[in-house]
């Protein structure tokens, strides 16, 4: 890179300054701060906002939330993993084909396919009107917590898919003829040589899935119907119902060093795999 | 050499959506011969040597190991291990964990695992490279490191494909005097892919020239390059001027509008025949005491010595001589009987 190109970078270092850096910024100074947010005047420092987060009300949102993102990455990793194994060992001309079918639900709006699934999953829905046709006991599983799992593995899994197909596709044949070769067996080339290979692919799809699974509101709101609080919900509360902006802040801190640390414990897998590849946050 | 045959092909076959690849070949490998596929891209000796490695299935045909049909047993049921062409070494592994992969699949005792890796790194030169990761070695490294890990296994027979490839010359021609040794030392039969003549008639006992999925010959590398059987052979393997002849009677032959004694014998009267002399086996004279007149068209520095054109007889011979003689001189050529190389007209 000679020097001119640097001036290329300008304009996107403006963008961040302004919609990236000083908003968060201003988060943080919220997050630190007790009084009337519209009268900086009135602004001290407080960590208040902090210990309030120490309730045990708060604490079981926020762990409900890690449970729940948790239960949603392992699903996806599962689900996922199999996936991006048949697709990249599928012919050539298929393979475009079968990865958009996992591909295209990314290119329907979020909300609308949330409202899909309130629509199968509601206690009148798709889902029970089949059942209770097949002369089935019907379902409720929403408003509730297997609502909320299923929409969050249905809207992520293809962020699951995508880097392990990726990385399962960088795999040169040769690596594998040479595991057979020396005795490996299809299962012992997939234990000892596939899998490691493509662990960059399972930490960026895992970093893919859990981030906005663990920030979400919206899937929340929508098929936890109300009931299935969680950070995200709580955060969007503090700004839109109960105007706290000063403890909004302060949980959006906490969300944030959290998926920081659990990012660093994932990139420390990685390094320990000694595989480069994987985003570093 | 009465040792044994360790693998044989018979009629094997093998189409790529329908495209003929390899056509009805036999050949059979001795126990612990050198031998080597030789023939230009494409011409199927890959194919053959991963149908040998079982990476591929004959259309047709048996593949004997041992004088037992292999043709359904996997690649990891074969005592028989490969040299990738770009090594294909395991990146998430390091140097020692590559060499152990096959042994610790076999569940070999660690005390012994850890005596044969030290002996093949000591084999293939990298002691203390143990623990190094395979990305930071150099190609030549790499490359003996792909060595080691197949030969640890101490397979029956080692398939090599093209494995100095990607080595520039120096590298590649120290290589091949190591793997020769090696082959020496451990007594193992090594089944060689090049598309390099020169590598091939300098390593091996046995060469295969192989063109568009058929055996055009098989012999040493002396028979190989001095009695080729036919055009593409000869042309194949170094330089030769190729000329077009009618053989009179055994031991006279016509080119070059003269007739010409010479060694061959065995065709019909006044059949059509190919002949070969390789450039370094004409001498260039004075025109009146050389066999045929021409001159000189073009001359070319190779080092070790000039390669001139001489015009002459109906023909452009290719003459390689550390006598130059300038563009335009009038020169004779000579040659031994012996030197004349009498081939059937091929198709």
């Amino acid at each position: 890179m000679k020097n001119k190109a640097k001036y290329l970078a300008y304009p996107y270092i403006v963008w961040m300054a302004i919609f990236i850096v000083i908003p968060l910024l201003l988060v943080l100074i919220y997050s630190l701060t007790a009084g009337n947010v519209n009268d900086p005047s009135s602004l001290s420092f407080s960590v208040e906002s902090y210990t309030r987060v120490f309730d045990v009300m708060y604490l079981k949102v926020i762990w409900k939330s890690f449970k729940l993102a948790i239960i949603s990455t392992v699903f996806c990793l599962v689900l996922g993993y199999p996936v991006a194994l048949i697709i990249s060992n599928v012919k050539a001309k298929y393979k475009s084909i079968l990865l958009m079918f996992f591909l295209v639900p990314i290119w329907m709006n979020f909300l609308l396919r949330t409202y899909a699934w309130m629509a199968i999953l509601s206690p009148n829905g798709f889902l029970n009107r089949v059942l209770s046709l097949l002369g089935l006991p019907t379902l409720s599983i929403m408003p509730g917590q297997t609502a909320v799992v299923l929409g969050m593995i249905y809207n992520f899994l293809p962020f699951m898919v995508l880097p392990i197909y990726t990385s399962l596709s960088k795999i040169n044949r040769n690596v594998l003829e040479a595991a057979m070769d020396l005795g490996a067996n299809n299962f012992i080339t997939f234990l000892k040589v596939i899998l490691p290979l493509t662990v960059p692919g399972i930490i960026s799809g895992i970093t893919m899935v859990f981030m906005p699974a663990v920030s979400t509101f919206v899937i929340s709101q929508l098929l936890g119907g109300g009931k299935e609080l969680l950070i995200g919900n709580l955060i969007e509360q503090q700004f839109t119902v109960q105007r706290d902006w000063h403890f909004g802040s302060a949980l959006s801190i906490i969300l944030m060093i959290m998926i920081l640390i659990s990012m660093a414990v994932m990139s420390k897998v990685d390094n320990d795999n000694g595989n480069g590849g994987a985003p570093t946050w | 050499m009465v040792s044994k045959k360790i693998i044989e092909l018979k009629n094997v076959t093998k189409r790529y959506n329908g495209v003929v690849a390899v056509n009805n070949i036999s050949l059979y490998i001795r126990e612990n011969e050198f031998i080597t596929l030789l023939g230009p891209s494409g011409c199927g000796k890959t194919t053959t040597l991963r149908m040998i490695g079982g990476f591929e299935d004959p259309d047709e045909g048996d593949i004997l190991f041992d004088g037992a049909r292999i043709n359904d047993v996997p690649p990891y049921k074969r005592n028989i291990n490969t040299v990738f062409q770009r090594y294909a070494l395991f990146t998430h592994m390091d140097v020692y964990e590559n060499i152990a992969f096959g042994l610790r699949i076999k569940k070999v005792p660690k005390d012994e695992m850890d005596r044969r890796i030290k002996r093949m790194l000591k084999l293939v030169d990298l002691e203390g490279f143990e623990h190094r990761h395979v990305d930071s070695l150099s190609g030549g490294q790499q490359q003996r490191v792909a060595i080691a890990r197949a030969l640890v296994n101490e397979p029956k027979v080692l398939l090599l494909d093209e494995p100095l490839g990607a080595l520039d010359l120096k590298l590649r021609k120290e290589m091949q005097i190591e793997l020769m040794d090696m082959q020496k030392n451990v007594g193992i039969t090594f089944i060689y892919v090049t598309h390099d003549q020169e590598e091939a008639l300098t390593m091996s006992d046995t060469v295969v020239v192989m063109n568009k999925g058929v055996i055009q010959q098989i012999g040493t590398p002396v028979d190989i390059y001095n009695e080729p059987q036919n055009r593409f052979v000869a042309d194949f393997i170094g330089e030769s001027n190729i000329i077009e002849g009618i053989m009179h009677e055994d031991y006279l032959v016509e080119f070059s509008g003269r007739k010409f004694k010479c060694v061959d014998k065995g065709f019909n009267h006044m059949e059509e025949v190919d002949i070969v002399i390789r450039p370094e086996d004409i001498d260039i004279t004075e025109p009146e005491k050389g066999l045929i007149q021409g001159v000189v068209t073009s001359v070319v520095f190779k080092g070790v010595h000039y390669e001139m054109l001489v015009e002459g007889g109906g023909f452009e011979y290719m003459i390689q001589s550390t006598d130059m003689q300038p563009v335009g001189a009038n020169v004779g050529l000579t040659f031994n009987p012996e030197d004349i190389h009498v081939m059937k007209r091929g198709s």
